[in-house]
This record gives C-alpha cells, structure tokens and sequence, in this order.
C-alpha cells in the first residue's frame, strides 16, 4: 500500500462526491481494490493502517448496513472505534450537534463518520473539529461511499465506467444515493438517465447533466447498469404516489421487465430492498443481481476513504 | 412687575425671537432630498420644538446648535414598515430597546413591528405594553402591527379594534399566511371599519411546506426541500382579489417573485388598493448566498434566482413596488448555528439596509430620489403619517444624514441590534449613517 500514496489524497474530509475530481475518485477506487484483499483474501483480516487512531461513527439515523460496514472497515484497519446512536447521545438531551461536535472534538479522535437526516450537517460538524469527517448520509444531499463502492462494483464487472449508461430509478427527490452517483458517474464519464414519476424527480435535475424518463419500459433495453432504489416509505408524503402496489405496477422491477435488459446488465440496489415493491422477489436469483457485491465493496471503500483521511495521504 | 410686564416681556421676546430666527437647530448646507415636497439640491433646514421651522437655500440667525452638512445627504428620517423586535419573548434575540438602538443607527426614526412575539400581539395588552416600553426609551417612534388571527393561528380574528384603538397601525399575521381565504376576506372588512390595512405574508403554506430554499436546481443539488414561487404568486393573487372585492386596502410584504412583481403591477393598473414592499436582501442576493449551507441565508420567503431579483429590481424602479422595508429578523447563534433544516428563518436588517440599498442608486437601478421615497415619503403614506416622511415646514423634524461617499466593510461584531445572523458580513459598501434625529433630537451620531 505505502506505494500507491506517492498519488496522495490530501483531503481531511470526505463530504460529498461533488468535491472530488475524477482522479480522487480513481484513487480511492485503487485504493479500495487493495483493501479489499484484506476482507477477501486473508485468514486474519486485520492490518495495522490506522492503529492508534480513534474513529467515531456518529449515526444520527437509523441504520444496519452503512454502520457495520463503517465499523468492520475501521477495525480491519485497526483503529479504536466508538458507536455513539441518537437514542444513547446527549441529542435526547437537546444538546446542538455544534456543542457535540466540539465536546467530541475536545476528546481528540482522529475520524468522525457521520450519518444524519439532515441536508448539510456532516459540514456543519466539520466546521468545529479538526478530525477528519466522513459523511455516511446526510438527508438528501450525499452519500458519498455508496457512490464509491457502485463505482467500484461497476468497474469490476464492466472493466470501465466511462461510455456506460446507467439508469435509476426512483424516488430523487429524496435519495441521496442517486445525488451521490450523478456526480461520479458524470465525473468518470458514464450518462445518467432518472426514472420515476415527475412527482419524485427535482426540479432542475437535468442541470446536473442527467436525462429524465417518466417510462421505466422504454429505457430497460438502452441500459448497462440499472440502479434501483429504495422507495423510502417512512419519508414519503402521501401524495407522491396513489399506493404502492401502483408505484410497483409503473416503476418496479418485476420478472418480466428484467428480460428486457441486456445480457450483461448489472442490477444494483443501495439497500435495504422492499421486496416486491422496487424489485420483485425473483430477481434475488437473477445473475446480473450484485448487491451482494455491493455490500462487500462497502467495506473495501470505507476501509479506503478511512484510510486516506485518516493518513491525509501520508501514510500509516 | 405685575403679571401685564410679564405678559408683554413674553409677547416681546417672542417677536425679537422670530426676528433674530432663535432655532434649537440649524443644518448647514445639507443636500437635501425631499421626495414628498420634491426637493432635490442644496438647502438649509431650521428646527424648532421638533418640527421643522424652515427650509431655504439659505437661513440666517442663531441656533442652539449647528450642523454643517455640506456635502452630506439630509432626507427624512427612514421609516422602516417591517421589523421584528422579538419583545415580548424572545428577548434573548433583541428588545425593543436595542431594536430601536439598531435602528437608530441605521438611520430608521420610525420602525413598525410585528407581532410574532410571545404573547403574540394580539390584543391591547400586549399593543399598550409595546408602546410604553418605547415611551419610556422615548427613541425613535414605535408602531405596532397587530395580529390577525388570535395566536396567529389563521383561525379566529384578533381584537383588532382594540389594538386599533390602543395604537396599532396596521394587521398582519407575518411569518404565517392566513390559509383560510373566508377568514382574510372578514380580516380585510373589519380591518377597514376601523381605518387600517392588512399586510399580507403572501406564501401558501402548502405548497411552501416545511421548505428550505428556493425551489430549483441548486435546492436539488444540495438535497434541501424547495419553495416555489408559485407558493408566493398563489398567494398574492388571491389577496388581490379578496382587497378588490372588500375594498380594503392591501399591503405585500417582502415581494420575491417576478410573478408576484407582475401580478401587482396589473393589480395597480386596475386601480385595485394594493401596495408592495421588498427587503435589501431580495433586491441584493440569489439563493446562491445559501451555499454551503450558510444559515445566515434562509429567510421566509427564501432568496430566489437572479431573475426574480432582476425583477424586484425593476418593480421597485417602476414604482410597483413601493417600499423598501428590512424585515429585521434577530436571531441568537442557538437558532442559527445548526443543521441548516432546523435554521429559524430570517436575517438582521435594520443596520445594513441604507448601505446595502444605496448600492442600487450607485448601480443607476433607482435613482436617488426613488431610493429616499421608497424608504419615507411611501411608506409614510402608506401606513397614513402626516407628519413624517417629509420635511415639510410643520412636519415632525425627523431626518437622517448620510454620507453617500464613505465607504466601509460590515462587521457584524459593530452591530447595535444583539443579534448578528447577516450574510452581508464583510461586504465593502458605501453610504454611512451618520446623524439620525427624531423630533429634532440626535438619537445617532453627534
């Protein structure tokens, strides 16, 4: 590893996709690569990178996958990892996450990674520590390791990004993932296209250089990889759609829309699925379903950022 | 001496007084605009018992005291229709003392607040309470808005006729738009039974929702929840026509759209009694300022595109838009200071409005007479002050004195207002306050 930090990432945070150039992005994606030989390749999956070092996971929101995955990376790199959830913080207190940020802060950790309902917070947080922030979801703004390992999992299959086209479908409005890969995937060079009705598409989407489709049918054969995401039911006003078993009828993956995608089309999801109203329970069987992979990939890149903010890119 | 010497001592002294011109002040050479008697140019001005005596190119006599203005903008002291003076309740945020400090120092001799305190102003009470804390400051002149609905609930009127009765100028359930049409129509019938007007917070609550910023590309890029002007033109337009159908005169507050620009302009055409303010920070800045999350840029309604502040611009200039008004909204570092969603909405404004502004007479947007109309002569008609917005011999001698060619950096850590949430923090500007006087008496600047 200590090779590749000749191209250094001199970032102290991660906070969105939109901050990084397309060489960043290649760089942790290598970076990523390697790390994921320590969760897939060894007996011990454990290196010494980061020991000594304190990394905070400060999730706000509830969440399975993006916490454990941030906690097996920051231990398979070795450093002390502290859990703090709103239920068992001083949040419950009515305590500001200014007045957290710096209290933490005044206890010298070297990483916070932070989930949060909120647009903007990890930024607002990084304003009162030195540590390094990574931002592990903040309300419909960014997601930004989510983008990272869809890209890696999408190189590993295609070999490339750039000249993909890639579709999402789903709720935009809400979705920090889709936010998340429009900015990589433009920066790695694939075209985008957003599926869903008006009523879950932003305004001013296409700006962010994406095409719209309000017709999931009419894209399915045009597509490389296809990202599916959750329909988020605990944030949708009601009025978004009639019902779900309609939303699944126009925009859900079913059986047979799947045989309208190309042979060697990726099928991904952020997770966690609703099965039967995004995706049909059959397509957990389909060979070009990798989410699996993408949960794996999870760990790589985390394990890659934390490594690279942690360092600052000077190594352990 | 019997009581007939004394008699005639004092007839005497008064002649002799009139003669020799005994002032209690005299400006110098001020350039004065004066937008009500259409006054433009060189001129002395003459104060007695806190009016103005006279008003010529050239006065002669002795004053107790002497301003030499020479080069300096006189105007009528500034009226300010909106601000926020967080008395009672939210004194953490401001008083109505250094509100009124704040707006002394901004050049505003008259400011009216809203009622979005706690208690709410909804009644006399809190009408009389707000009134004798100015009374005792005896500062610049205090008007109260009075609420429209009971709590600003939008569901029952307030006691307007006894707030009216007590000193209320105006109504308004600002903050909050009064969704239900039906109880806007009677808020508008009763207010003109007793002589007022309504000022409408034109958003529907809808559509504008639990919003963050202007509804538009940038909102999406940064996953925030939009407000989209339509939340504001739906708005408008529906009072509009509740004022035409009631005959009761309408006010808008902090105008936004170009839409709603547009949608008054016809009101006014129709002869429809409507009139409009807008903020500085509406005229100056896009959403762009909310960049980064900067809470110190999220305000109701929130900063729009550069084509609605093009047109607010030019409303403003065509005399749609009648007044600027600063909507002085305090707010403490614990309300802005986190997650920009849980932000309080609003900005400080008392402090900055005259340099802010000025900037769009040195931009040739407005000139400068349209500037000191839309800051006193209109907004005194508006809210039916006699006696301010002009200095008219017999007026009440209230005047700024600006100097249009200093130019300085804001710092918010200078503000008198106690609260300091201002994007314009650090912005070089150009026109400093530096006399304000109410009723003759220098309440700024010396």
């Amino acid at each position: 590893m200590e090779g590749m930090v000749s191209v250094s990432f001199k970032k102290k945070d991660l906070l969105s996709i939109e901050d990084l150039t397309k060489n960043e992005i290649s760089f942790i994606l290598d970076t990523a690569a390697s790390m994921k030989k320590v969760s897939t390749e060894r007996f011990i999956k454990k290196v010494p990178t980061l020991r000594g070092r304190t990394v905070i996971n400060l999730f706000m929101e509830s969440s399975t996958r993006t916490r454990t995955s941030f906690e097996l990376a920051a231990k398979r790199l070795s450093a002390d990892v502290l859990n703090i959830s709103p239920s068992t913080s001083s949040i419950t207190k009515g305590e500001s996450l200014r007045d957290m940020a710096l209290n933490l802060e005044a206890m010298h950790p070297h990483i916070f990674v932070i989930r949060h309902a909120m647009s903007g917070a990890p930024q607002l947080f990084s304003q009162y520590t030195n540590a390094s922030v990574v931002n592990a979801g903040d309300g419909a703004h960014e997601h930004p390791t989510q983008a990272l390992l869809d890209m890696l999992t999408i190189q590993e299959h295609k070999g490339k990004i750039k000249g993909l086209n890639v579709g999402i479908v789903g709720d935009i409005t809400y979705s920090r993932v889709a936010r998340s890969n429009i900015h990589a995937l433009r920066k790695m060079g694939a075209h985008v296209i957003f599926v869903g009705p008006a009523t879950m598409i932003p305004s001013g989407i296409e700006k962010l250089g994406a095409k719209v489709s309000h017709n999931l049918d009419s894209i399915l054969s045009k597509v490389d990889v296809l990202m599916m995401l959750r329909i988020q039911q605990e944030r949708q006003d009601k009025t978004n759609f009639p019902n779900v078993r309609e939303y699944s009828r126009y925009y859900g993956l079913s059986k047979a829309r799947a045989k309208l995608l190309k042979q060697d089309a990726l099928i991904m999801h952020p997770g966690p699925i609703n099965w039967g109203v995004e995706m049909a329970f059959e397509i957990a069987d389909d060979p070009r379903f990798v989410v699996m992979e993408q949960v794996t990939n999870g760990v790589a890149v985390r394990m890659a950022v934390l490594y690279l903010v942690g360092t600052r890119g000077e190594g352990a | 001496m019997g009581w007939p010497f004394v008699w005639l001592f004092y007839i005497w002294s008064e002649h002799v007084g009139r003669v020799l011109n005994f002032m209690d002040l005299l400006i110098k050479n001020a350039t004065l605009v004066d937008p009500a008697e259409k006054r433009e140019g060189r001129f002395d001005v003459a104060i007695k018992d806190g009016k103005v005596a006279q008003v010529a190119s050239h006065i002669k006599g002795k004053a107790d005291k002497t301003i030499e203005a020479k080069g300096r903008l006189l105007c009528p002291g500034l009226i300010d229709m909106h601000t926020h003076l967080r008395e009672p309740g939210y004194e953490g945020k401001e008083t109505i003392e250094t509100g009124c400090r704040a707006a002394a120092a901004g050049g505003f001799t008259t400011i009216a607040c809203m009622a979005n305190t706690q208690p709410v102003n909804d009644n006399a009470m809190i009408t009389e309470y707000i009134l004798n804390q100015a009374r005792r400051l005896n500062h610049v002149t205090v008007l109260p808005i009075g609420a429209i609905s009971h709590g600003l609930k939008g569901e029952i009127l307030a006691d307007i006729g006894d707030m009216t009765h007590e000193g209320c100028v105006a109504i308004s359930d600002d903050g909050s738009t009064i969704m239900n049409a039906a109880l806007m129509r009677k808020a508008l019938e009763y207010a003109k039974s007793f002589n007022i007007f309504v000022i409408s917070h034109a958003e529907d609550a809808s559509l504008a929702g639990e919003g963050d910023m202007n509804e538009g590309p940038l909102c999406t890029l940064m996953g925030l929840k939009g407000i989209p002007n339509a939340s504001e033109e739906i708005i408008i337009a529906r009072d509009i026509f509740l004022s035409e159908l009631t005959r009761c005169p309408l006010h808008i507050a902090h105008v936004s759209t170009r839409e709603g620009v547009n949608l008054i302009r016809e009101a006014k055409k129709r002869g429809v009694k409507v009139t409009a303010e807008v903020t500085p920070h509406h005229l100056i800045l896009t959403e762009e300022a909310v960049k980064g999350y900067n809470t110190n840029a999220k305000m109701r309604p929130p900063l729009r595109s550069a084509t609605d502040v093009r047109a607010v611009q030019q409303g403003l200039k065509e005399g749609v838009i009648d007044v600027i008004a600063t909507d002085h909204a305090p707010h403490s570092s614990a309300d802005k200071d986190v997650e920009f969603s849980k932000a309080l909405n609003g900005i400080v404004g008392l402090e900055t409005a005259v340099p802010l502004t000025y900037t769009l007479v040195l931009k040739k947007v407005i000139s400068l007479r349209q500037w000191v109309a839309s800051l006193t002569q209109k907004p005194a008609k508006i809210l039916g002050l006699k006696n301010k917005g002009t200095l008219r011999v017999g007026a009440d001698a209230d005047f700024t004195i600006i100097d249009t060619k200093a130019s300085y950096t804001i710092d918010s850590k200078n503000f008198v207002s106690k609260s300091t949430n201002t994007p314009f923090d650090g912005w070089k500007v150009h026109g400093r306050v530096l006399i304000t006087a109410v009723k003759g008496r220098l309440i700024h600047g010396t």
